[in-house]
């Protein structure tokens, strides 16, 4: 491999990465407030990305691209509000299994409505390679890495200086003292949903491109949410530092090894994805936590 | 007759003895289970001849029984041991690959790999190598928990599916797959084999020999996992679940345990995957991650089993099984001998799609109304059948919240 294809591979894996971290911040984000793990994610995914498709023809591509991110932000809260807000009894791992039956539904439900069209949404810059001194990077993912970098600098400035970024890690680090100083756990809670399905309606308008996967929008871009999920893990659930680190590791590892396929015949085209889990493996053996999670401690 | 004399006759084997209970309504109690235990069993052994010909009702039966095996081992991992795992279609497929090398005909191919077994042994091969899998993972399973174990028995899917399309000479790749052999059982084939014994007048063919297989399987699946969660392993199993630390300090050895309960849980699984394969008279390695019998959405599947049926309950699994692998086929019985879901009206809600709806929504009801899932529904019936017994008697093991379901207990119904 050469130094252009190298530059390539990884700029453009950097792309992957910045979508995967935006997934994995997401993960990262709902987990904080509530230690659930949300298994509908890719489903959060698929309906900002479905809403972009209707509405696409009508609205033009920029006002449906917003009206799909919003709507992907209001699936999030709609699940928590409705559903797990209401399973107080529960416990945040029955949470969790909620969110496997959740994610069954929706993610049948848009499998069917899209059809066998499985459309692609990146329409503004799918497809649309940049020359660049040699090297060819899809306009896609270039996109990605710069709308990723400026949220994920949005998203931590928040969470440093806002009021609710404070509200937010202070609830994170102690419920129970957060709600007697006067934080309303729900209101938290609610908008870390909300948070979390905004970042994965962005996601989405690259996810359903050619450049991203050649899977347009449908059970592949449901899969590549999951991919996510190495992301978080491999970070460490609890850290949102750790989500952005693993999403350009997977991101990174998934470019390199797919184009490794080239010359190493014998691993076959599904090695890319393998690769991403292997990597996460040896982390997880490694550092069981993720990379800045938070080690579990028990007190005996 | 004294309550001692009846209780010693009357208590099946798989009933706790050591379990202090109101013992007055027991005999009672006992003799309705044994009485819907009976009839369970009579119409399970009389269902080839209850169908008669209509043959695919019973292959919706067989494959609620591949989905009973499969998911009682997976709730013995995640609901007994606490282990979060998505791997359970990636040890179908190593079981079902197993079973077609391990009995596979070396000459009938040059391109597939067979190592002309007897087909009985290839079985149990296939369940020892699955097992064997699984011990291999448990380093990596012993130190991880919770989310982070699920997601990462969810590289070992991955795994299956980069392999399943490389290793072609046993796989048979993703074009064409395999035949796995047929099943014999001394000299006797599970084929459409002459002469074909028969049973009340329906012919005892192909289809017929293979669900008495599959119930015997099944049988043997079922008693060995209420034998393991009634035994000292259920206990050792549980004590870890509920408190590492504590565990420990009973004398538990926690990573030993932890591995044991993969193992056996791959296991089960294997034999899950050689049914499959027997079932699907195919071995055939998946084209991607999200669609196939060996996929993600397999993951999710048996997942759902075990959450319905209550999570660590043995006929719980039974019961999952039937919603949300029997209801599939059922759907697709209908789709296919009736045209349901042929109109336009439906939009193209077919089979697979409406059983999700049903085993999704199902999840959710349960986590939102009824953390215990199907089991605790069947407990608290078998209360009603008998009142004057105690509901709720010592059980032990539930010190953690929501994850309530614990049951080493004995409910035909559940």
């Amino acid at each position: 491999m050469d130094l252009a294809t190298f530059v390539q591979l990884f700029v453009n894996g950097l792309g992957k990465g910045a979508v995967y971290a935006l997934l994995a911040l997401g993960f990262v984000i709902i987990f904080k407030a509530t230690e659930v793990v949300n298994f509908a994610h890719g489903s959060l995914v698929l309906v900002g990305g479905y809403v972009v498709y209707a509405l696409k023809d009508t609205l033009g591509w920029p006002a449906a691209a917003l009206v799909g991110i919003v709507s992907a932000a209001l699936a999030g809260l709609i699940l928590e509000r409705g559903l797990l807000a209401n399973a107080r009894s529960a416990d945040h791992n029955s949470l969790a299994l909620l969110t496997i039956g959740v994610d069954v539904i929706i993610t049948e439900e848009i499998v069917r409505r899209v059809g066998a069209d499985i459309p692609f949404i990146g329409d503004p810059y799918d497809s649309q390679p940049i020359q660049l001194a040699g090297v060819t990077i899809f306009r896609t993912q270039a996109i990605a890495l710069v709308v990723g970098a400026v949220l994920i600098t949005a998203f931590f400035l928040a969470f440093r200086f806002s009021n609710w970024g404070v509200a937010m890690r202070a609830q994170a680090e102690n419920k129970e003292a957060a709600a007697l100083m006067g934080i309303r756990s729900s209101r938290v809670t609610a908008t870390a949903w909300l948070v979390a399905g905004a970042l994965a309606g962005v996601a989405v308008l690259f996810m359903a491109t050619q450049d991203f996967s050649g899977a347009g929008l449908g059970r592949g871009t449901h899969a590549i949410a999951l991919i996510a999920f190495p992301a978080a893990i491999l970070g460490g659930l609890d850290s949102t530092a750790g989500a952005i680190v693993g999403g350009l590791i997977v991101g990174v590892t998934e470019a390199l090894t797919s184009a490794n396929v080239d010359f190493l015949p014998f691993l076959g085209p599904e090695f890319s994805k393998s690769a991403v889990f292997l990597v996460m493996l040896v982390v997880l053996v490694i550092r069981p936590s993720g990379l800045f999670g938070t080690k579990e401690l028990s007190r005996v | 007759m004294s309550e001692v004399v009846s209780e010693k006759v009357g208590s099946p084997p798989a009933a706790p003895p050591a379990e202090p209970r109101a013992t007055a309504s027991r005999p009672r109690r006992n003799r309705i289970k044994i009485a819907a235990t009976a009839v369970l069993v009579l119409f399970l052994v009389l269902l080839p001849i209850l169908v008669g010909s209509e043959v695919a009702y019973l292959k919706v039966a067989q494959y609620i029984l591949i989905g009973a095996v499969g998911g009682i081992g997976l709730t013995l991992l995640v609901g007994q041991a606490g282990q979060l795992s998505l791997a359970h279609p990636f040890f179908l497929l190593v079981g079902a690959v197993s079973y077609a090398v391990l009995a596979g005909d070396p000459e009938e191919s040059d391109d597939l790999v067979g190592l002309g077994l007897p087909p009985l042994l290839a079985l149990v091969g296939a369940i020892v190598i699955c097992g064997l899998i699984g011990l291999a993972f448990a380093p990596v399973a012993g130190r991880l928990r919770g989310i982070y174990l699920g997601v990462a028995s969810l590289s070992l899917v991955f795994l299956g599916l980069w392999l399943g399309q490389s290793l072609e000479a046993f796989t048979g790749g993703t074009s064409s797959g395999r035949t796995p052999p047929t099943f014999e059982l001394f000299g006797f084939p599970f084929s459409n084999a002459e002469p074909s014994p028969t049973l009340f007048g329906v012919a005892i063919e192909k289809q017929q020999r293979l669900w008495y297989l599959f119930l015997v399987l099944a049988a043997i699946s079922y008693l060995l996992a209420r034998g393991a969660v009634n035994s000292r392993i259920g206990r050792s199993w549980r004590a870890v679940r509920d408190n590492e630390a504590a565990a420990t300090a009973m004398g538990v050895n926690v990573t030993r345990v932890k591995a044991g309960a993969f193992v056996i849980s791959s296991a089960f699984a294997g034999l899950a995957g050689v049914m499959t394969a027997l079932w699907l008279d195919l071995v055939k390695p998946d084209e991607n991650e999200f669609t196939g019998s060996y996929s993600l959405t397999v993951s999710i599947a048996f997942l759902a089993i075990v959450i319905i049926g209550g999570l660590g309950s043995v006929p719980g699994a039974v019961v999952g099984a039937a919603v949300v692998f029997g209801l599939q086929q059922f759907f697709l019985l209908g789709a296919n001998e009736f045209g349901w879901f042929a109109d336009a009206e439906f939009g193209g809600l077919n089979a697979v799609v409406l059983s999700a709806f049903v085993y999704g929504a199902a999840v959710v009801l349960v986590v939102l109304f009824e953390p215990g899932g199907a089991a605790a529904v069947g407990r608290r019936l078998v209360a009603r059948l008998s009142p004057s017994d105690i509901p709720s008697a010592p059980r032990g093991g539930r010190s953690t919240p929501g994850s309530e379901p614990e049951r080493n207990d004995d409910d035909p119904t559940a």
